[in-house]
């Protein structure tokens, strides 16, 4: 099956820009990323499906002639999933704006408390809780 | 007898609610469970001597070959009798323990007598994977038992301790089990003792089973965890970690003692480990000052006694090792019951401060005092007839030299006479400890223990009293078992006198060499503190739990940064690193079969799209970069219809518009401007990984596409759809029958996603609160006009705008096209399934009527056109989609199936009716319903937020 070159460099930009876009803070810059990866993605499938055709109906047109109707019916599917998480993106990012006055993605408080706990060579909290005094341990690498 | 079992679990489960009617006498209802249970297995006791005792098989799950496979020798009959007979007693015996008073005592009483009911589990188990499962139970059960006071550091320390050792032999065992169950062929243990697989991997998998059974049993290295559980409450001490529980591992050993005894490491292991458990318990055991310490460090050298023997695997040890285990059941819950009679009545446990109390209660002198002779192997005391027998058992092995090699076998008697030598010294400290007068220490206060206090000891040493002078009707009833190993040249017998020789010496000499040990225990104390190292498995087994925890927060901190940019980061890395790396590498430009493009147009446009991606990109301006992403949706759209998809660009082009729509209702509220963020080396890496994603994805796909030889999977659709599904649009066909379910998948999630926006906006609910206009104040200076039926105003909303909002172009545009509109997205919808259209395209061609409806009327005159809740709405599409989904299954038809309907509508031409309509319709109603919503949340709602802080800016009050 031959690979239409124009549509598989049309969507790799497009994946590219939406990576980009998707490795960014900014909630809403991280959407528009999304809609742009995912439109790069849906390209994709018209490639896997092979040549371009007439429309997939019968009675219009022969069928050795019609473009491949399955991976149109997936995109179109994606399609409508896609608007869906726009939606809900934005909400998040009107929701984060409400709260916070900014749109960004933030990091991980409880993340950030164990990484501090790794870089200063502690145990967990948790293992407090569970265990015999720490001090037991200290003594014992003096 | 699964009954028994499962009476045990019942009486668990409703034992927190006879305690809140009973209090603490509710132990004593527990009890008849267990006790009723005991008079059951006395009753089989002449079935279990003739060797034909009960087997029960419940078939669970036949295709599985899972059965409920349980059965009682006469082992199983032993363990049997200790499992309920202590349990009852000391079921009995917390009545008193306890007080209504005490907190947790509901739960605490379900939980033993749960145990009980698994420990019989256990027992009862012919089947490995069984075994297992009530291996564990009573495992969780004994962490439960062990964390009783929860408020307590040593209490959480201990239970976790103990179900971490356990579960890790616990583990090690399974594997074991099913290796063996997979020799042998059948997960049946009696037919797995009837005709033993042999070969390496049943070496390895005895081993791993000997590694459960240790860390149950409490055996070096794993004996630790048994002086920690001593944090529960003491009648959980004396049985599941004197009696009950840590017997399992014994059980085990000497369940497969017959059939792996002389399997290569059986031996070495557990004698080894045996012995060296039965003097390092006994020596801890003489530094304790905490009777009950001391007690369990003795419990742990008795189990490292009652594997030696039983794992020797020949008729007299097998004989004396089961009069051994009965022994040890009764003499050690014995003692800790009076340790707990004792703690109860004095407060305390510490032999330096208790003093003077054999002197004021001789009768509890009297019930320790016959269980410390047993423990000590004196006459008459079964204790004696158990140690007799076992020093025999092993003399015999040593000087047969069959078994093991003559050394060995030396070996191991000497280190089991040392062992008794401490068993005595500590037993001696024991009874003195607890009960003798103290010259420097003043008499301990007392509260005197009832009568009733004292009954389960007492029971229990009179039975290991009385059962001493019973040694014939034992032999004979432990027969069975004994007949399973190889004849010998004299038959073992269990009695008080088996005449003068080794055996007797030994005995002797323990009781003589332990108590002069007693009588300079000063000196022999500094001795030994003297040789006493730091050094212990306990600390390593806290070393390596700190180990493990330091390494989890740091593997954490490593890899877990809590920020999604780094995680896209890593996945987008592996997918450049393997798939992305794997296609570049491949790719050979000899087999690469591209053309340049299918029509020249698809260039141009996807020129365009390109420099509208990079824009998008470049963008600091949040609505230039939602204009450019829309010039790249519909650029797409365009490319869709050049490659022949009209389905595919009708719908992109809507949902682009929809989106567009969406986003600037978000963006109205949004800064102008993003965040600004300095240059660092941060964009580079994006850039990269963005050029390296792109990259792999054009390797991939040419080398896929090129790769491609089979005929696609749809070459049939367009038949099908005809045939099958009554549509010509094959994509249409393809959606709503077809693939159907995916669509039912997706449209569930198209609901989903408007719950969740309708909640982060609404955030308490969905119910907007739809109001009309005839319900609403107008603005000042505006007069309301009629809505009722007959002369309504036709778009009457847009006058509850401000003047300068309101936009009389659009309102006159609205006017003109809204009907039109929604008249073609029926046309749609209906004639979806032969040409373009069909139930997502129809669903958003209505809501950009109702998008226009909102734009120029403002949120009342949304509620004038569709006066719905979206929820409803919603909620009613995805019900006719699931309905019709489902009816073809009541006409003898599969889930989704299609039934074509011609009717014919006279002069108008015939209406081509498919069943699936009513899932598209459901489709319909559903996307309908989502633009509504977003609607309502993103337009509505924060229309009145908007407003609501212009109120207050103004001042006025809210």
């Amino acid at each position: 099956m031959d690979a239409n070159l124009t549509l598989v460099l049309t969507g790799a930009a497009m994946i590219g820009c939406g990576v980009y876009l998707v490795l960014e803070r900014s909630l809403t810059r991280v959407l528009v990323g999304l809609v742009v990866l995912s439109n790069g993605v849906n390209l994709q499938f018209l490639v896997a499906g092979g040549k371009a055709g007439e429309a997939p109906i019968v009675g219009e047109a022969a069928a050795s002639e019609m473009s491949d109707p399955l991976p149109q019916a997936l995109v179109l599917t994606a399609i409508v999933i896609t608007l869906a998480m726009v939606a809900f993106v934005l909400a998040m990012a009107y929701r984060s704006w409400q709260l916070n006055d900014h749109d960004d993605v933030q990091d991980d408080v409880e993340d950030a408390a164990i990484r501090r706990l790794a870089e200063s060579d502690e145990q967990s909290d948790s293992f407090d809780l569970s265990s015999d005094e720490p001090e037991t341990f200290e003594q014992e690498g003096a | 007898m699964h009954l028994i079992v499962l009476l045990h679990f019942v009486a668990g489960l409703g034992a927190p609610w006879l305690v809140r009617r009973l209090g603490t006498r509710a132990f004593a209802v527990l009890a008849a469970v267990p006790a009723g249970s005991l008079v059951w297995a006395v009753a089989h006791t002449g079935a279990v001597r003739e060797g034909d005792g009960p087997t029960d098989v419940l078939s669970w799950v036949p295709s599985l070959d899972l059965e409920v496979a349980l059965t009682m020798g006469v082992l199983q009959w032993l363990m049997f009798l200790v499992v309920v007979g202590i349990g009852a007693l000391v079921l009995a015996y917390c009545t008193w323990y306890f007080t209504d008073d005490d907190e947790g005592i509901g739960t605490f009483a379900g939980v033993l007598v749960a145990f009980v009911g698994a420990m019989l589990g256990l027992v009862l188990a012919d089947d490995l994977l069984l075994l297992y499962v009530f291996w564990e139970l009573t495992t969780v059960f004994s962490y439960l038992l062990i964390g009783y006071d929860p408020t307590k550091t040593s209490s959480r320390r201990s239970a976790l301790q103990a179900l971490l050792v356990t579960t890790f032999g616990g583990l090690a065992m399974l594997v074991g089990l099913l290796v063996i169950g997979h020799e042998a062929g059948t997960l049946r243990i009696s037919e797995i003792l009837a005709d033993p697989p042999g070969g390496t991997s049943v070496t390895i998998a005895v081993a791993l089973l000997l590694v459960g059974a240790l860390s149950k049993s409490a055996l070096f290295p794993f004996h630790f965890w048994l002086p920690g559980a001593m944090a529960a409450p003491t009648p959980v001490s004396a049985y599941l970690h004197a009696a009950a529980m840590v017997k399992a591992g014994v059980y085990l050993v000497a369940l497969l003692a017959p059939a792996f005894s002389t399997v290569a490491g059986w031996h070495a292991s557990l004698l080894v480990l045996g012995v060296l458990t039965m003097v390092l318990g006994g020596l801890r055991s003489l530094r304790q000052y905490d009777v009950k310490l001391l007690l369990a460090y003795g419990t742990v050298s008795q189990l490292g006694f009652l594997m030696v023997v039983l794992s020797i695997g020949t008729r007299h040890a097998a004989l004396a090792g089961l009069a051994l285990l009965l022994a040890h059941a009764l003499f050690k819950a014995t003692l800790f019951l009076v340790v707990g009679i004792v703690d109860k009545s004095t407060g305390t446990r510490d032999l330096r401060k208790l003093s003077g109390l054999g002197r004021r209660q001789p009768v509890l002198l009297t019930i320790a005092g016959l269980a410390a002779l047993s423990m000590a192997g004196v006459v008459p005391l079964l204790g004696f007839v158990a140690k007799e027998s076992s020093f025999e058992a092993l003399v015999d092995v040593a000087e047969t030299g069959t078994e093991l090699p003559a050394w060995a076998g030396w070996l191991a008697v000497a280190g089991v006479v040392v062992g008794s030598v401490l068993t005595v010294a500590y037993t001696a400290r024991f009874v003195w400890g607890t009960f003798a007068d103290k010259p420097a220490v003043d008499d301990t206060p007392l509260t005197p223990p009832g009568a009733g206090f004292q009954a389960a000891p007492a029971v229990l040493a009179m039975t290991g009293l009385v059962l001493g002078f019973a040694g014939s009707p034992l032999t004979s009833q432990l027969a069975p078992y004994v007949d399973q190993f190889p004849a010998a040249e004299k038959e073992p017998y269990l009695a008080l006198w088996h005449g003068v020789g080794l055996p007797l010496l030994f005995s002797v000499l323990a009781v003589g060499v332990g108590l002069l040990m007693f009588w300079k225990r000063e000196r022999f104390a500094r001795a030994q503190a003297r040789v006493t190292t730091d050094l212990s498995t306990e600390r390593g087994y806290g070393w390596t739990m700190r180990a493990v925890d330091r390494a989890a927060v740091e593997v954490t901190g490593w890899v877990q940064r809590g920020s999604v940019a780094a995680y896209l980061a890593i996945i987008l890395l592996v997918v450049i690193g393997l798939p992305g790396m794997a296609a570049l590498l491949n790719v050979d430009p000899d087999d690469l079969r591209v053309v340049l493009w299918d029509s020249p147009a698809q260039a141009a446009v996807g020129l365009v799209i390109v420099v509208a991606a990079v824009m998008t990109a470049r963008s600091r301006r949040r609505l230039r970069a939602v204009v450019l992403v829309g010039v790249t949706g519909y650029g797409t759209a365009l490319l869709f219809l050049l490659h022949g998809a009209p389905d595919l660009a009708l719908t992109q082009v809507l949902v682009e518009t929809v989106s567009l729509v969406v986003f600037v209702l978000v963006l109205r509220r949004l800064p102008e401007y993003f965040t600004d963020r300095p240059l660092t080396w941060h964009r580079y890496l994006r850039v990269a990984l963005g050029v390296g994603v792109a990259a792999g994805v054009t390797g991939f796909m040419l080398l896929t596409t090129s790769a491609r030889t089979h005929d696609p999977v749809s070459v049939e659709f367009a038949e099908q759809a005809v045939e099958y599904g009554g549509g010509e649009n094959i994509v249409n066909v393809t959606l709503v029958d077809i693939r159907a379910w995916d669509t039912f998948g997706e449209i569930s999630v198209l609901v989903a996603a408007a719950t969740g926006v309708a909640s982060l906006i609404f955030l308490d609910t969905r119910l907007s609160g739809i109001r009309r206009l005839r319900e609403i104040p107008y603005p000042v200076g505006v007069t309301k006009q009629r809505a009722t039926a007959g002369r309504r105003a036709w778009l009457p909303a847009p006058r509850t705008l401000d003047a300068d909002r309101r936009s009389i172009v659009f309102e006159v545009v609205t006017r003109l096209v809204f009907h039109s509109i929604v008249v073609f997205s029926i046309y749609l919808l209906l004639a979806g399934h032969n040409q373009p259209g069909g139930g997502f395209a129809a669903g958003l061609v209505t809501g950009i009527a109702l998008i226009i409806r909102y734009l120029a009327g403002g949120k009342y005159e949304l509620d004038e056109a569709a006066p719905v809740d979206a929820g409803i709405l919603m909620g009613s599409g995805l019900g006719i989609a699931a309905t019709s989904a489902v009816v073809p299954l009541f006409f003898g038809g599969a889930v989704l199936q299609s039934a074509i309907v011609d009717v014919s509508l006279g002069p108008l031409g015939k209406l081509h009716l498919v069943s699936s309509t009513g899932f598209d319709i459901g489709v319909y109603l559903i996307v309908v319903a989502l633009i509504l919503d977003l609607l309502r949340t993103f337009g509505s709602r924060i229309d009145r937020q908007v407003q609501r802080e212009r109120r207050e800016a103004e001042g006025s009050p809210a």
